[in-house]
């Protein structure tokens, strides 16, 4: 068995409103940054796993993407993967 | 109905539930029964309630970790059978991730915590869980949400109003709801989620009275 580090990356639907990235983004311009057009606030979520290949891996970490940790309805999911 | 019996799911986190179970044992005369999440038996329960609170610490996503529990598992068979299912804020949360209702509730527009009466209008009858057989048609109940904006793609929308499944709109939109929706059912009319506490407006000495319809509803066909 190998294992492999997984890193995925959970956003918000461009469709869907983001508020507490508007709310940082009128932080960010009070502190002084210029020239910031959107900021918009997401969920990294790190994951160690066993598998015999990277696609009996990557199956897997579809399955949790897709069921788990994104809601479809308003989520974007992309992942990279490495092998340890 | 003598020995009808509301299901009251708890979860790690629910805080709703004793009240939901005050309002249909100490204002209605219904018995209820609580119901561990981590049970899948529902044999003994005629209807079920899935309180308001914070299953799982609301982490991940509200509602997004309960919807693995034993008895949501099993909450598939039940609805198919026909009977009826109440989601109450954080209910109505966990029926839309576990997909018996479509859209998602996310963080409201202003990012407040609300706290509020609101002034609701019943939109549609299906499912009977609304009383509007009378002109009453626009009723008042409290509010008490962090995530509570609908949310839907545009086709959904138009299948929820095509298919009379919006059950509540609110008045003046407090949390940035997609077409001001409070409030849902699915196509048979036996599911219904709300961000709305009708368990809070069931006696007049706590500010109204509003909410007693839709939790009698449950015992009714």
């Amino acid at each position: 068995m190998d294992q492999f580090a997984v890193k995925v990356i959970v956003r918000l639907r461009p469709s869907v409103l983001d508020p507490a990235g508007e709310a940082t983004k009128s932080a960010s311009i009070k502190l002084g940054a210029e020239g910031i057009k959107s900021l918009r606030i997401g969920k990294m979520i790190e994951v160690k796993i066993e598998g015999n290949d990277e696609n009996e891996v990557r199956e897997k970490i579809d399955l949790l993407c897709d069921r788990l940790f994104a809601n479809t309805v308003i989520e974007d999911y992309e992942y990279s993967l490495k092998k340890l | 109905m003598d020995n009808f019996t509301v299901g009251v799911v708890v979860f790690p986190g629910s805080n709703c539930d004793r009240d939901v179970s005050w309002a249909l044992e100490g204002c209605l005369d219904i018995r209820t029964k609580y119901l561990w999440h981590e049970s899948s038996d529902l044999s003994e329960v005629d209807a079920i309630v899935l309180p308001g609170g914070f299953s799982y610490g609301d982490y991940l996503r509200c509602g997004a970790i309960a919807r693995f529990s034993p008895l949501i598992n099993a909450l598939d068979e039940f609805v198919k059978s026909g009977k009826k299912v109440l989601g109450i804020c954080n209910g109505f949360q966990i029926l839309t991730e576990s997909g018996f209702l479509p859209g998602a509730l996310v963080a409201n527009k202003n990012l407040n915590f609300i706290c509020d009466d609101v002034e609701l209008d019943i939109v549609s009858s299906k499912g009977g869980w609304f009383n509007n057989g009378d002109e009453k048609q626009t009723i008042k109940l409290p509010i008490a949400h962090g995530e509570g904006r609908y949310h839907c793609d545009s086709d959904t929308l138009k299948k929820l109003v095509d298919n009379e499944l919006i059950a509540l709109r609110y008045k003046n939109n407090p949390n940035g709801s997609s077409f001001d929706i409070a409030g849902i059912t699915n196509e048979k009319g036996n599911v219904l989620g709300l961000m709305p506490h009708p368990e809070r407006a069931c006696d007049e000495t706590i500010g109204g009275t509003d909410g007693l319809f839709t939790l009698k509803s449950l015992i009714l066909k």
